[in-house]
């Protein structure tokens, strides 16, 4: 990795809640411009991780820094300046149209007064289009599949113009065409020097979009590198409990191919 | 792309502003005597045609439209307000027995406060007080780790409210408040009986929730997302949900103070709002609160006029409409979460 300050690096963070321990001491960090799947089976931490990273957990022990700065010192509108969530699919209770949403990523970008800027309306139409739900924009939320849902999500945490990106399986409720999108979209985003963290459980197409894979186990990480190097059958026994075979696949991103659960 | 703008809130508040003008009006001309508007209109600028027409808009029917104006404004706030805190266009004041609790505050002051010599000024910040602890218990007993489940919140409602009428009952008998009818006045929420006293108090009360509540308007849609999303957004969920805690007990306490338990303004006013000019609160918290105002105004002058000499308690109204509306919205939302 370059000497370039991480765009967002976790230093030991260790976490427990309600007598689990969530995470045990995980240290990760993001380059600037660079992609990282976060990889795991449910309930190894991931989400927990988004957590502590937007401040809405405290770690019991261990530090997260955005840009260099602690966590701490941030205001919480400071850091929704750097920092955006696509949380997995969320129920939203009131009929506000796509395009509403999406404009309330520009919140923390807003003066007092509460009122849309045309810098803000230009930005969320631009995110809109290019995750190719412009059309959506004057629909109800509550109307739309779980699939459209999602990319609105996505295009409000762009319009949130933040320099780390942190995508809850963005890709869960899509299908091929716009997993694709989704994923090309967030290669350009970190072109200029940002990040992005992607959890996803599409481990190959995790392999292909991704410059590192992290795995993490039972609030651990095991391994963290290139796709090549860290997707092996032995840490995917590890990780997952899984039997895999990975084979070499196209563009020197490996292939898995899961045979069966691991006994016991 | 649907996008609110000053000039499009500030015609949306000029509309139920004049509306609001044109209901106190009706108000104020409507009853056992009648006055033209044009009399109503001669006797606010301060030339009654006569001295009745006089006494009548300023001693009896200003006061208390004036008051029903406050009370709708109030409860339909209210409404709206803990609708965006819950994440549930269900939840309604009356309806999770934070009237209730705040009329039990009210009653008490009442008829304990007599004894120490407390007139009835005590009673809206007794209501405050009791909106207040009923909405804290309400969080604690529905709410797990901060979220809160839609069907404890409403059957912690319904046991609240039952608790609260059975205090109100208790407290006035024991205190030996020989007005009996003046306690049936409080459980099934009217404005026969509404103090002119109450207006200064009152309405600070609810200047004083919408002060807190209008410059958080933004973030309340944000909470739409969820708690976390808003919080990732830049909201301090913790700081709003105090504020919105203060807001709508002092709405609610203004309320109960001057009417009892009227219900359900806070479920139909922002239901209605809601598809006429959509969710956002920047928008739907200031047309409630005129909405509010309107809609009680015209309830209670339906209720004092429709039926003859006799005079109809307004929660009755409200009730009669809120009820089945309540229902409707309860279906809509079961078949969401059942839907495939």
């Amino acid at each position: 990795m370059s000497a370039a300050t991480p765009t967002l690096a976790f230093d030991d963070v260790a976490l427990r809640l309600g007598g689990r321990e969530l995470l045990r001491g995980v240290t990760l960090a993001l380059a600037p411009g660079e992609i990282v799947a976060l990889v795991g089976r449910n309930g190894a931490g991931k989400t927990t991780l988004f957590r502590v990273a937007s401040r809405i957990l405290h770690p019991d022990r261990g530090e997260v820094r955005v840009a260099g700065r602690p966590l701490a010192s941030f205001s919480r509108r400071e850091l929704a300046r750097e920092l955006a969530v696509v949380p997995q699919d969320v129920g939203i209770p009131f009929p506000f149209r796509a395009g509403e949403v999406v404009l309330m990523g520009r919140t923390p970008h807003q003066g007092g007064l509460g009122f849309e800027s045309a810098e803000d309306l230009s930005r969320a139409r631009a995110a809109m289009e290019a995750v190719g739900v412009a059309e959506l924009a004057s629909r109800e939320v509550t109307a739309l599949s779980g699939g459209e849902r999602q990319l609105v999500l996505v295009a409000r945490a762009l319009a949130q113009d933040p320099r780390v990106l942190l995508l809850d399986e963005p890709t869960a409720h899509l299908d091929l065409r716009h997993r694709t999108v989704v994923l090309e979209r967030v290669r350009r985003f970190v072109e200029d020097g940002r990040s992005a963290l992607v959890v996803s459980h599409d481990l190959n197409l995790a392999a292909r979009t991704c410059d590192r894979i992290a795995l993490l186990a039972e609030g651990r990480l095991l391994a963290c590198g290139a796709p090549a190097q860290v997707l092996d059958p032995s840490t995917l026994r590890a990780t997952f409990a899984i039997e895999a075979d990975v084979l070499p696949g196209p563009d020197a991103a490996p292939l898995v191919v899961p045979r069966r659960a691991s006994p016991g | 792309m649907r996008v609110l703008t000053p000039a499009r809130l500030g015609a949306w508040l000029a509309v139920f502003a004049l509306a609001l003008c044109a209901a106190l009006l009706l108000g104020i001309a409507a009853g056992p005597s009648g006055l033209a508007p044009g009399e109503v209109v001669a006797a606010l600028r301060g030339d009654a045609t006569s001295r009745a027409a006089h006494d009548i808009v300023f001693g009896v029917r200003l006061p208390r439209v004036t008051l029903g104006a406050l009370v709708g404004a109030a409860l339909a706030s209210a409404g709206a307000l803990f609708q965006a805190l819950l994440r549930n266009p269900l939840a309604d004041p009356f309806v999770l027995g934070v009237s209730g609790g705040a009329a039990v505050g009210g009653i008490a002051a009442l008829s304990l406060g007599a004894a120490l010599g407390l007139g009835y000024g005590a009673v809206p910040p007794a209501a405050f007080a009791g909106a207040v602890l009923t909405t804290l218990a309400l969080q604690a007993v529905a709410g797990v780790a901060g979220r809160v489940s839609p069907t404890h919140l409403l059957l912690c409602g319904v046991v609240f409210n039952a608790f609260a009428s059975a205090a109100i009952v208790f407290l006035a008998s024991l205190a030996g408040l020989e007005q009996g009818a003046r306690i049936f006045l409080w459980l099934i929420g009217s404005l026969s009986a509404a103090r002119p006293e109450l207006i200064a108090s009152v309405a600070l009360f609810l200047a004083a929730g919408l002060a807190c509540a209008l410059p958080a308007a933004r973030q309340l849609n944000l909470l739409a997302l969820g708690e976390e999303s808003a919080q990732q957004l830049g909201v301090d969920v913790t700081r709003l949900q105090r504020l919105l805690l203060l807001a709508t007990s002092l709405m609610v306490g203004a309320a109960v103070s001057v009417a009892g338990l009227v219900g359900f303004v806070g479920l139909i006013i922002p239901h209605l709002l809601r598809l006429l000019l959509g969710p956002d609160h920047r928008l739907l918290l200031p047309t409630a609160a005129l909405a509010g105002a309107i809609f009680l105004v015209l309830c209670d002058t339906a209720a004092r006029t429709l039926f003859g000499g006799r005079e109809l308690p307004v929660g009755a109204i409200t009730a009669l409409a809120g009820g089945p509306l309540f229902l409707l919205l309860l279906r809509r939302q079961q078949q969401r979460v059942f839907a495939p």
